[in-house]
């Protein structure tokens, strides 16, 4: 099952490394990876997410944990969550597949954000299904480059990852 | 306040620390620190051949006393030399703290002259590691890494130091933290109440329990409240590689080790068993066999103080994180509560039956009631750990290497006391058996401190054997001579029709008796089983010698029980070379 995985770790040099290094070391496949500071400078906030069984992610959780570079865990996929997902993508827009271009860009409620004489660069935000299946109505238009964020996640309601405790 | 350079400030934290050896090899990275440890530091540092040895001595030293260990190394070559003994000690959770030194800051990234990515390198077989960005921030980093390495489930932590933040010209104000908080570092102080009178409960409901004591028992200093539980309930106990001397080994409760090359009776007990409590124990590879035929009647009530290692492997029905000693204190309160309210816990009848069944498996091919290996012309290596087991009246701290040795080490010398049997577990490093003894016996100088090696083993840090003359380290080495590589041997005999891929030396071994004496110490060799157990008595009559027992023995010898793998449960064994279960 794929799970969002979103942490606050010491914004110090190394600690990234040593969050990917235990998933190649252990075998876990990351499959996005979205990492920035936060309204705290000394704190990052590393999203991730990964596919496995439930045992096998209480595993990755608990080895995380142990990091000694990693405050605060949350697995996203356990509660109601928004995540989030950006993706740029340029595309070869000329002739009669500028307009159709245009309006898939408006359904998908995107943005075209760079205009050239044959060129959109279009911006989309959502889940990362959303995402893809943007990318798959666009199969018939010529796909320049495809850059994307990864998933950045947070949990809906009350529930907060913080340093402080607020319930 | 006091101003001390970088340098300085290492040498005086290390006394702050309590240290009390250092252990170590110098180089130009870590020069301004040599300088400031030679003009004023009471550490001793003890000068090692290899790097890799500083790192095993000081984990030879960490195993026998419970403190943390202390390398001191340089950058590049220094640093990846150390690698192994860091990756040894992280395998086995045993805590160390290695300095190593660093190109200076404003070099780092360019290659250097002797630069190495020691963080980089280091990163997975360390518990933590510090690059030190500022000398005011060494006091504190310092701290801790001793605190990070010896709390929790312990582990090596490496403190990368540039070069240029050591320099004797640079001076700041040191003070020595007394304690240190980090807010992203909090090992369980104490183990959850509701799950231990859970695990109390069903621990007393079993009619086949069997205790099951790895090598945390030991790093927990809960040995004391282990053997009370055993006693009180009178349930078997048995007792990983790493586990060994956590329950007297020579008691009759004790079933000897378990795994690969356990003893029959505690692989069929485990087998068998309809409650496993495993303590500080992390359900090993070489212990389960096939996990999904796993001890397949079993509950499983597991205590540790890592929350990972917890159904890890083998699910846990009942896991209890915290330290197994705390753990384990109270469960025998609630032990006791609840026999209280029902005295006829546990069932006597069901664990007459039981020790009645154990009894019979021990009569059948028992270790020590069987007769577990045949005699010939030729000395046998078990008959070796016998003798030493009787010239030290069982009462050495032993270390060995990694192979036939080291299993009929663990077989044949039944450990009555924690932290006496020193060996690599994890990671199964050879060459980790003399450089440890140096360690051990620096820590323990009025003790009889023997290595069990082989010729193959001994090989890969015979350096030391210098090292050990510098600082007249009256160690008794045992070789276990039988001219191949044992227990490569013994694979290629039993799955690969007896071909020897490159684990012979033809013709190439040194005459070891001269090679010591070289060095400056004693040797002797011993080739009729009539000579063993004098020359046995003589090398540990002398007191102030390393002594260098070159014992020949039979090449031929296979080390038994071994678990049948693949596919194979825990009961499934071969007793010798033509007898299985």
């Amino acid at each position: 099952m794929r799970r969002i995985i979103s942490m606050l770790m010491e914004n110090e040099p190394g600690a990234l490394s040593r969050v990917i290094g235990l998933f190649s070391q252990r075998g876990y496949n990351i499959e996005t990876l979205n990492v920035a500071p936060t309204n705290d400078p000394t704190l990052s906030r590393l999203t991730l997410t990964t596919v496995g069984s439930d045992l096998r992610i209480e595993q990755l959780t608990k080895q995380l944990n142990k990091l000694v570079d990693v405050v605060k865990l949350a697995d996203l996929t356990e509660g109601a969550h928004i995540e989030r997902d950006m993706m740029l993508i340029k595309v070869r827009a000329s002739g009669a597949a500028r307009h159709e271009i245009k309006r898939t860009t408006d359904i998908f409620r995107g943005q075209i954000v760079d205009v050239g004489p044959d060129i959109y660069t279009i911006q989309i935000i959502g889940t990362s299904e959303k995402l893809d299946a943007f990318v798959a109505a666009m199969s018939d238009a010529d796909i320049l480059e495809v850059v994307r964020s990864g998933v950045a996640g947070i949990s809906r309601g009350e529930k907060v990852l913080s340093l402080e405790k607020r319930f | 306040m006091e101003l001390l350079s970088g340098g300085e400030m290492i040498a005086r934290a290390l006394e702050d620390e309590g240290v009390e050896y250092i252990f170590g090899y110098p180089g130009g990275a870590v020069l301004h620190i040599y300088d400031a440890l030679f003009k004023d530091c009471k550490v001793p540092h003890i000068l090692v051949r290899h790097e890799q040895a500083a790192t095993h001595a000081a984990d030879g030293y960490a195993r026998a006393t419970g403190k943390t260990g202390v390398v001191l190394v340089t950058s590049g070559p220094g640093a990846t030399n150390a690698i192994t003994g860091i990756a040894t000690a992280y395998m086995d959770s045993i805590p160390m703290v290695v300095l190593s030194g660093q190109v200076q800051s404003h070099l780092i990234g360019e290659d250097a002259f002797q630069e190495t990515d020691m963080i980089g390198i280091s990163r997975p077989i360390v518990k933590h590691s510090f690059m030190v960005k500022r000398t005011e921030d060494l006091p504190i980093m310092i701290k801790k890494a001793f605190l990070i390495a010896s709390s929790g489930r312990p582990g090596p932590v490496v403190i990368d130091i540039p070069k240029d933040l050591t320099r004797p010209d640079a001076k700041y104000e040191y003070h020595y933290p007394e304690t240190v908080k980090m807010r992203s570092y909090a090992p369980a102080q104490r183990g959850h109440t509701g799950q231990i009178k859970k695990a109390a409960k069903l621990l007393l409901a079993a009619k086949r329990p069997i205790i099951y004591a790895g090598g945390g028992v030991l790093l927990g200093d809960a040995s004391e409240q282990l053997t009370q539980l055993a006693r009180e309930l009178n349930y078997p106990v048995t007792k990983t590689l790493m586990g060994l001397g956590a329950y007297p080994g020579s008691d009759r409760q004790c079933l000897g080790m378990l795994g690969m090359h356990g003893f029959y009776e505690a692989n069929m007990a485990m087998h068998n068993s309809d409650c496993i409590l495993a303590v500080g124990a992390r359900f090993d590879d070489r212990v389960t066999n096939t996990v999904g035929k796993f001890c397949p009647g079993a509950k499983v009530i597991h205590i540790d103080i890592d929350p990972a290692s917890i159904s890890k492997i083998v699910m846990a029905d009942i896991p209890i994180v915290g330290p197994v000693q705390s753990v384990l204190t109270e469960m025998l309160a609630q032990v006791a509560l609840l026999r209280e309210k029902d005295s006829s816990l546990p069932d006597k009848t069901a664990l007459s039956l039981w020790w009645e069944q154990i009894e019979e498996w021990r009569a059948a091919h028992g270790l020590f009631t069987g007769r577990r290996f045949s005699e010939s012309d030729m000395i046998m290596p078990q008959q070796v750990i016998q003798s030493l087991y009787r010239a030290t009246k069982g009462d050495a701290y032993i270390t060995s290497d990694v192979g036939q040795h080291q299993m009929f080490a663990a077989q044949y010398y039944p450990f009555d006391k924690p932290r006496r049997w020193i060996n690599s577990g994890g990671l199964g490093t050879m060459g980790f058996g003399l450089p440890a003894a140096m360690g051990v016996k620096l820590a323990f100088p009025d003790m009889d401190v023997a290595c069990v090696t082989g010729e193959g083993s001994i090989q890969m840090n015979i350096q030391e054997l210098s090292t050990c003359t510098q600082y007249d380290s009256a160690i008794k080495i045992i070789n276990l001579r039988n001219n191949n590589l044992g227990m490569v041997t013994q694979w290629q005999d039993m799955q690969y029709e007896g071909r020897y891929a490159m684990s012979t030396y033809e013709d190439s071994l040194p005459d070891f008796v001269k090679l010591v004496e070289a060095y400056g110490h004693v040797g002797i060799q011993v080739t009729n089983l009539a000579d063993l157990d004098g020359a046995m008595d003589e090398a540990f009559s002398m007191k102030d010698k390393l002594v260098f027992l070159d014992v020949i023995i039979d090449p031929t010898e296979h080390v038994y029980p071994m678990h049948i793998a693949p596919n194979g449960a825990m009961k499934d064994m071969w007793l010798s070379k033509n007898e299985r279960t």
